[in-house]
């Protein structure tokens, strides 16, 4: 079991998804899991570097796995466009030539290539410790980048269930849905808002048609366009450290749980999941 | 035995770039029916990839298609022929921009633009700053206004960005401007 690693929040963490940085400090320190952050991190380029040159698309996620290899751990983010970044670029940089480019864009040897790590894989080893019954069902949703492209994926890639395996096991009833890696709209929320709201929206029908009382995602961008891009009235979305600090007992204010627009407290509370806050 | 397949074009062109083999798509058309984003392109991937093929140039670079593509890799997760599509389209954008062609969609293209040049200049991508230099800069001043307020209220949106520049990158974007790469 891990129990350091090198965390890289991303950019997202530190403003709109505030709560999901917050929330996996919170459920990674209760599980005995370190987080040390990547000291001075820098933007891992996101989607905005598909279509520039290799040394532009590789050398800042490069930066982030030469920052954790200098710690000497894995590279850990929530984020799961870091995630993707940093997994396809290390895949890339194990070719000598690709790092060779790339070290001299950084003017830095990356060193040995730390391993590239999501929370979920994490979580997916711990044995849960759930204080509060989970009484909720709940609508699993992965995304793209958690199981696609092949390569930096790591669960089936039509039917993934590792994040159903741990709502399950702290007590929560995954529901079985279509959607689970449909395509929220990613990073074209400013660009063509039009596209993100019209996959949002059929994400959350879908999750809402199968039962599900809550969606949970692990994903900052699929939590943004879902809550941000539907309705108030809409299916409440979670990421999953937040549900896992409801049944740890954590309160809503130490979750923040009255950041979301789609606010879940009402349902949080009927189900009696906060009462205790 | 003479080989029947163009050693030299567009298509070749594209795969030396890209890596992958363009030639193996059988138009099966998978892609297409499992893009989440095809409503919005004008041709869609299965599109591409043929006018690849056929060595479409001009209609290939100057197409929504590839400035559309979400990266879900929905398309690379199906395609029979193991093709990663998703690379294909992020090489055949990567020559437009090299040839300057004004892209498809400004809209996307200038999104990214900007977010490259935050990182450049101050780390980290500060959300408000994207948004109101986009709105300002693509002449949708409005576009998602009503979020904002709402943001706001709940601190979505911190005010003041991180702020440490990052020159190398600066740097690396300026010599790819400069090279025509």
């Amino acid at each position: 079991m891990t129990k350091q690693v090198a965390y890289f929040p991303g950019c997202a963490l530190e403003g709109s998804a505030r709560e999901y940085d917050v929330s996996t400090r919170r459920v990674f320190a209760a599980l005995g899991v370190e987080l040390l952050e990547v000291p001075d991190w820098v933007c891992c380029g996101a989607s905005s570097t598909h279509g520039r040159g290799q040394e532009v698309a590789l050398a800042l996620p490069a930066h982030a796995l030469r920052a954790a290899s200098q710690m000497g751990l894995p590279l850990m983010s929530p984020c799961a466009m870091c995630y993707s970044r940093f997994k396809l670029a290390s895949l890339e940089l194990a070719h000598p030539e690709a790092r060779a480019r790339t070290e001299a864009a950084l003017g830095q040897d990356i060193g040995e290539l730390p391993s590239v790590l999501h929370p979920l894989q994490v979580l997916d080893e711990i044995a849960p410790q759930a204080t509060v019954p989970l009484d909720i069902k709940v609508a699993s949703y992965y995304g793209c980048l958690l199981v696609r492209p092949p390569a930096a994926g790591f669960d089936d890639q039509e039917n993934p269930t590792i994040m159903d395996r741990i709502v399950a096991g702290w007590g929560a009833q995954p529901v079985s849905w279509a959607f689970k890696t449909e395509c929220c709209g990613a990073g074209m929320a400013l660009a063509r808002p039009d596209m993100v709201a019209r996959l949002s929206r059929r994400v959350l029908e879908q999750a809402r048609q199968a039962g599900a009382e809550v969606v949970v995602v692990a994903c900052p961008m699929c939590q943004a366009n879902l809550d941000l891009y539907t309705g108030e009235k809409d299916t409440p979305v979670l990421y999953i450290t937040q549900l896992i600090g409801l049944a740890l007992g954590l309160s809503p204010r130490e979750l923040m749980l009255g950041r979301h627009l789609i606010n879940p407290l009402p349902l949080l509370r009927a189900k009696g999941l906060v009462n205790h806050g | 035995m003479q080989s029947v397949i163009p050693t030299s074009g567009f298509r070749v062109e594209v795969e030396r770039e890209s890596g992958e083999v363009i030639s193996r798509c059988y138009q099966c058309g998978k892609c297409t029916a499992g893009c989440p984003a095809a409503f919005a392109m004008d041709g869609g991937p299965r599109w591409l990839l043929r006018a690849v093929q056929l060595g479409m140039r001009s209609e290939a670079l100057d197409s929504t298609t590839i400035w559309m593509c979400l990266f879900c890799s929905a398309c690379h997760a199906r395609c029979p022929a193991g093709i990663d599509i998703p690379r294909v389209l992020e090489t055949v954008r990567h020559i437009s921009l090299k040839e300057r062609r004004p892209p498809a969609s400004k809209e996307v293209a200038l999104f990214h633009r900007i977010f490259l040049g935050q990182v450049a200049g101050l780390g980290r991508v500060h959300e408000l700053g994207l948004g109101g230099t986009y709105n300002l800069r693509s002449g949708h001043p409005l576009a998602n206004i009503g979020l904002v307020p709402r943001m706001l209220a709940r601190r979505k949106l911190p005010l003041l960005p991180y702020r440490k520049k990052v020159r190398w990158f600066k740097r690396l974007l300026s010599e790819e401007k400069k090279s025509g790469d």
